[in-house]
């Protein structure tokens, strides 16, 4: 057999959104955030367990991750968080079956379920946004 | 671009085709190459490769067939989105510049030619076919198997598909996971699921719901934009989905075959058929 060469995307193909749609892009947002929270839990696990060590070792490791950089990166577990949660449920809503249309006889112009669908996308998106101005004027005053 | 091209009145513009160049014998590696390309009225992309193969570079490859949309041959990736070549006209890509490369997410063959195998193999896998237990009525059917006009609606659309992989190629899930058996084929095995008159739901489940099977979408919806038969994969891969939630709690319709209907005999046409008008015109023989 003659030699063929490889061309499938990849990390880039998951993480491009491309010339595809809005959903497209909610994909690969819902996959990166979900990695950012397990990243964070990870963390939040392993500094929890600093307290097992005594009050100081907790007090001087509070201290620590309260500076402004970890703040700030709290701010983005919580816009993430959001935006992860809000999206998640669109998607069980989704895998029931609910708000993507029904199968019919396919006639041009083509429409299909992203597009019957695309209302209520919207609409989650703006939940996940006004929860995420919430935790930024939170994140605002505790910064101060 | 030749001389009698560039006079030709019906020539509207020129456009510039970028084209992937991969040859399997020799150790280069792929690169672009550009043609200049006149364009008339109505002339498609699959039209600017063959002026290309007839009078700039007759070494140039694709696969190509029916050049209507039908026989799902000529899928390229064209100006950035998995499309026919022969289905999309030059002039409604808004663009001086054609950028076409073969479909990504399968090895190339050569130049624009995918290599399809993978595809066809996972399409097999599911089984893309009617099952049933009356397997010696399938071997001398003795009548039809009856189907109601609204059980056909709940898949005709997915029967639409023509293979021709561009679903495979948009999905990002493919793009990472060699595994995954992909839109193209879920969509088949929703598409026998939910016709009426089988009962092979037993046999695909293997694969349309093992961990490589629909759990992996996340509705990106790249698959149903790029399909050019309004096939609509997410959808099917979402049916899958509900209808294993639905039956896990045993809501699930209790699927029984489409039965055998009995079969036609003493038919004689014309029964209530109006006789044809008279003839007013009169044969030249008459």
């Amino acid at each position: 057999m003659q030699q063929r060469l490889k061309n499938r995307l990849g990390i880039m193909g998951w993480l491009g959104g491309g010339r595809y749609g809005m959903d497209r892009y909610a994909y690969a947002l819902h996959r990166i955030t979900g990695l950012g929270i397990l990243a964070y839990f990870i963390m939040h696990i392993i500094v929890t367990g600093q307290r097992t060590g005594g009050v100081e070792r907790w007090e001087s490791t509070m201290a620590f991750f309260g500076s402004t950089p970890f703040k700030i990166g709290e701010f983005l577990v919580v816009l993430a968080f959001a935006f992860h949660a809000v999206n998640g449920l669109r998607l069980i809503f989704v895998e029931l079956g609910w708000w993507i249309g029904k199968p019919g006889t396919p006639s041009f112009p083509y429409t299909y379920s992203t597009l019957r669908h695309r209302p209520l996308f919207i609409v989650f998106m703006v939940v996940a946004a006004v929860l995420m101005i919430i935790g930024g004027v939170d994140f605002y005053f505790v910064l101060k | 671009m030749n001389k009698s091209a560039t006079q030709d009145p019906s020539i509207i513009k020129t456009v510039q085709f970028e084209v992937l160049r991969y040859n399997p014998e020799g150790n280069e590696a792929p690169r672009l190459q550009n043609y200049s390309v006149p364009v008339i009225r109505g002339m498609t992309v699959l039209d600017g490769l063959n002026w290309i193969k007839e009078h700039l570079d007759s070494s140039l490859s694709w696969r190509s067939s029916c050049r209507m949309g039908i026989c799902g041959s000529c899928g390229m990736f064209i100006n950035g989105l998995p499309r026919l070549a022969c289905n999309n006209q030059i002039v409604h890509l808004h663009s001086d510049r054609v950028t076409v490369k073969p479909l990504p997410n399968y090895d190339i063959i050569r130049d624009l030619v995918p290599d399809l195998e993978g595809l066809f193999e996972k399409h097999r896998s599911v089984k893309p076919y009617l099952i049933r237990k009356d397997t010696e009525e399938q071997e001398k059917p003795t009548g039809e198997f009856f189907q109601s006009q609204q059980e056909l609606l709940n898949y005709i659309q997915f029967a639409y598909c023509i293979k021709c992989g561009l679903c495979m190629s948009a999905c990002p899930t493919v793009a990472t996971s060699e595994n995954y058996a992909g839109p193209q084929p879920l969509t088949a095995g929703w598409r026998y699921c939910a016709d009426s008159r089988d009962e092979g739901l037993q046999e695909r489940q293997e694969v349309l719901y093992s961990s490589y099977g629909v759990y992996r979408c996340h509705f990106a919806g790249a698959c149903s934009q790029v399909c050019p038969k309004g096939v609509d994969p997410a959808l099917a891969i979402q049916l899958l989905k509900k209808d294993a939630f639905l039956r896990s709690f045993g809501f699930g319709k209790k699927k029984k075959a489409g039965p055998v209907l009995p079969p036609v005999r003493d038919w004689t046409p014309g029964g209530k058929i109006p006789e044809a008008p008279a003839k007013t015109v009169p044969r030249k023989t008459e």
